[in-house]
């Protein structure tokens, strides 16, 4: 099991990340710079939060044009799991590898704080170790995560079952109260139509490891290493 | 040389949490005849036009390509020549 991490200029979460899928889950990982343009070997690529390129002109939209993403873009095409971790996220959604935007919050503030989120769909590559406990606690940290998407696309994100994470308490209600940033639909994370290209707002390379007061997020990673193991996810 | 005047806008649907907060400060100034308040970006780009090319569809490139997010926002320019 191979994880590529790719490192923008602006990249924070990217040794984080790289801790826990090494020290926690012991598996190869490899950074990418951003200005290489080709992958290593990877079964999942990882796109780490931070504020890449400052977040000039809108976040994530300098980095959708790196020259690797271009690379990873064949990548997600091919099958190839890819996981977006907020900046991450807001790339995924300015290169239309998933739908939809991500705004200001309707606080305009920087909201960082333990939140819970609710597995809407627990038959992904990235959520299928979940089932006993479809409330996460796991932290945000972002200014811009106030997702959008018109009506019509919102049916068909519902529709298709690519909804897989909302805002809820600690019991898993999903209401106004508990929506953090005025995100449609309390969302929080949403995966493709052909399920392996996975955005979500939340940092679960923050939450895998009780020191940290919750290790709800290393079921994210677990479910990616359990699915690669099991399909033989080999791009 | 070519100049781009961009302005670009977020949709009529689409909800601007900055506009809502300027209003409300405004309100609290006592300026109670403003109504509403959108927020929006604007570009000049400097463009080399040797041959005086129309370039209304390269600007159009830029805009959906870049500058704007087509998804929440729409754009308007205007091109002005100058030495």
């Amino acid at each position: 099991m191979r994880f590529n991490i790719i490192v923008f200029p602006g990249s924070n979460c990217d040794y984080d990340t790289y801790f826990v899928l090494k020290n926690v889950f012991h598996c190869k990982v490899d950074f990418i710079w951003h200005k290489q343009d080709k992958l290593k070997n990877a079964d999942c690529v990882i796109l780490p939060g931070g504020f890449s390129y400052g977040d000039y002109l809108r976040p994530g939209a300098i980095a959708s044009f790196s020259p690797i993403m271009q690379e990873l873009k064949k990548f997600a095409q091919r099958g190839g799991l890819v996981l977006g971790i907020c900046n991450g996220f807001q790339m995924l959604l300015e290169m239309g590898l998933l739908p939809g935007s991500l705004m200001l919050n309707n606080t305009l503030s920087f909201i960082c704080r333990n939140v819970y989120i609710k597995v809407i769909n627990m038959h992904t590559p990235f959520t299928n170790t979940i089932a006993e406990k479809n409330v996460l606690k796991i932290p945000i940290a972002h200014k811009e995560g106030n997702y959008f998407i018109d009506e019509e696309k919102l049916k068909e994100l519902q529709k298709n079952n690519q909804i897989v994470f909302q805002y809820c308490d600690k019991q898993g209600n999903t209401t106004e109260y508990t929506n953090p940033n005025g995100s449609v639909n309390n969302i929080a994370g949403i995966i493709n139509k052909n399920g392996n290209v996975l955005g979500m707002m939340p940092h679960p390379e923050r939450a895998s490891e009780m020191i940290l007061g919750s290790d709800d997020g290393k079921f994210i990673f677990q479910s990616i290493i359990a699915s690669t193991f099991a399909n033989h996810h080999k791009i | 040389m070519c100049k781009a005047n961009i302005h670009i806008k977020l949709k009529s649907g689409v909800h601007d949490p900055q506009g809502k907060v300027i209003l409300n400060t405004l309100h609290t100034l006592g300026f109670d005849n403003v109504k509403s308040v959108r927020t929006s970006k604007y570009f000049e780009l400097e463009i080399e036009n040797e041959n005086n090319m129309d370039l209304t569809e390269q600007i159009d490139k830029i805009c959906d390509e870049v500058l704007a997010n087509p998804n929440i926002e729409i754009y308007e320019f205007n091109l002005e020549n100058h030495s």
